[in-house]
């Protein structure tokens, strides 16, 4: 089993959402982040003075899937979430060693 | 002079001031939490700039002499001859009070089209956009009901701004919503409202302000003023309840926002009438507008325009009732300066408010397509799709409304 970390922008969540589940995903966790990578952030005006925020709001992605899906679900993602700019975000991959669902006790596919 | 109306008419022009700040709270508890200072800087920063426009110019063209029943002449340009001795016409108060009451109203209307155009709109495109509007549509309309125009000739009934303020904004936002089409995203994902509880507050602000609004119409501490503080008061109270009643059939839960919205839609619907009509046509006009502004509100899905804070459904649909109710419920016996309505046997009043409800749509509605479009040539009036995705606050104000 794969674990496939997207951060991206906020505003694509829907997109990647609906293209995936198209493709037969059935769950995800989602959060709002915030980070810095080559994208700068902004500037905020109190009162006359400057302040660099470097911080940009971004959204998290994580959802788990067998290893066969791995690759589609990949490629669906950079495809919805690409504008070709700066900023587009990063998508992680890691091996999962165990699944448990908690209610069933069912674990590894089953319980993905 | 009379020293009660003259405090009575200055206390309700303060009351009529705090509404702006209630509805910058009002729209910014409805927006995302990233547009929430854009949207309170669209109704806050207008008691700014109208004001001082107000004072330099719209005063005169809205009340000085009358122009061929069309406008205001140059007679208080610079609020030359406004001074502490009364107005003509208006004998009880100084004619300073009269102008600064009047001008709480002309910096809530435009405030009101806000809402239209919410989380989209470039804030230089705004101000040009809220000046030219004053001076274009708010003051020629001011005149023609108040200032001895056309409409006040004719006998269209409109106590306290039915058309001058609620008509006039809702068909302005109406072209507000057609000509800067959707926001980025509308219709695709989700646009929740992010602070609920400001919205509650703003409704509570506007509610209490509106007992100046109406209630100070009658320009006078007098039984006129108190019918009008209680059909008020009670036409609110009774949409408040209609619209969640409405809802809750509807989609089977009575809501916080379907609450505070029915408030303001009774509010708006009684304004025209409420010097005019007596306590039990108010709780009827209450009821029936909640009940219509929840249809108008979900009508924007239907014709797909982003009309964003519902102004068109709840302003300008319930200003529209307002007035055509105005002409089936007034009656002489509350206010011998109005009229019989259709219920009094005088049908012909319904057809008077039906040609002032026709004109105002009209008029407002094509001359802010037109400044629109003037503007948008000059400066823009449409943010790019990145500063609109990142907010107004950061892209339009660089600041933040909440810091985590």
């Amino acid at each position: 089993m794969k674990k496939i970390e997207v951060i991206t922008r906020p505003y694509k969540l829907d997109e990647i959402k609906e293209k995936l589940t198209t493709i037969g995903i059935k769950g995800m966790t989602v959060s709002e982040v915030k980070g810095f990578g080559r994208q700068r952030g902004h500037t905020e005006v109190y009162r006359g003075a400057e302040y660099q925020v470097d911080f940009v709001p971004k959204v998290k992605m994580e959802l788990v899937v067998e290893d066969g899906l791995a690759a589609e679900v990949i490629k669906t993602i950079q495809a919805a979430a690409q504008t070709g700019e700066v900023g587009d975000g990063k998508i992680f991959v890691t091996t999962v060693d165990e699944v448990i669902r908690i209610r069933t006790g069912e674990t590894g596919n089953a319980a993905v | 002079m009379n020293a009660a109306d003259t405090a009575f008419v200055l206390i309700s022009a303060a009351l009529v001031l705090i509404m702006t700040p209630g509805l910058g709270l009002f729209y910014g508890g409805m927006v995302r939490g990233k547009n929430v200072l854009g949207t309170l800087m669209h109704s806050n920063i207008l008691i700014g700039t109208v004001s001082v426009l107000w004072a330099i110019a719209g005063y005169s063209l809205a009340f000085g002499g009358d122009i061929g029943g069309l406008i205001g002449n140059f007679d208080y340009l610079f609020l030359k001859d406004v001074g502490m001795t009364a107005k003509e016409g208006v004998d009880n108060i100084p004619h300073l009070a009269f102008m600064i009451f009047q001008c709480m109203f002309a910096v809530i209307t435009p405030a009101l089209i806000t809402g239209a155009f919410a989380e989209r709109i470039k804030f230089s495109g705004f101000l040009l956009f809220t000046t030219l509007w004053l001076f274009v549509v708010y003051c020629p309309m001011a005149h023609w009901v108040w200032g001895g125009g056309w409409m006040a000739k004719m006998g269209a009934l409109d106590f306290a701004g039915g058309a001058v303020v609620h008509m006039s904004s809702g068909a302005s936002a109406l072209a507000a919503a057609l000509y800067l089409g959707k926001r980025h995203g509308y219709g695709k994902q989700a646009f929740i409202p992010h602070n609920l509880p400001l919205t509650i507050l703003g409704a509570g602000l506007l509610w209490f302000g509106w007992f100046g609004f109406n209630a100070g119409s009658a320009l006078a501490a007098n039984g006129l003023a108190a019918s009008a503080f209680v059909t008020t008061h009670l036409a609110a109270a009774a949409a408040a309840v209609s619209w969640i009643v409405v809802e809750w059939f509807h989609r089977g839960k009575p809501t916080t926002l379907g609450m505070a919205s029915g408030a303001v839609a009774g509010l708006v619907a009684i304004t025209p009438a409420a010097g005019f009509v007596g306590p039990m046509p108010a709780i009827i006009m209450g009821l029936i507008a909640g009940g219509l502004c929840y249809g108008g509100v979900l009508l924007k899905g239907v014709l797909k325009y982003d009309d964003a804070l519902d102004v068109v459904g709840i302003h300008g649909l319930g200003g529209t009732f307002g007035a055509l109710a105005t002409g089936v419920f007034c009656s002489k016996a509350v206010n011998e300066l109005g009229a019989d309505g259709l219920i009094y046997g005088n049908a012909h009043q319904v057809w008077i408010q039906f040609i002032s409800i026709v004109a105002t749509w009209g008029f407002c509605f094509v001359m802010s397509l037109i400044l629109f479009k003037v503007v948008d040539l000059m400066v823009g009036i449409r943010v790019s799709v990145d500063d609109e995705t990142k907010g107004l606050d950061v892209s339009q104000h660089s600041e933040v409304g909440y810091q985590l």
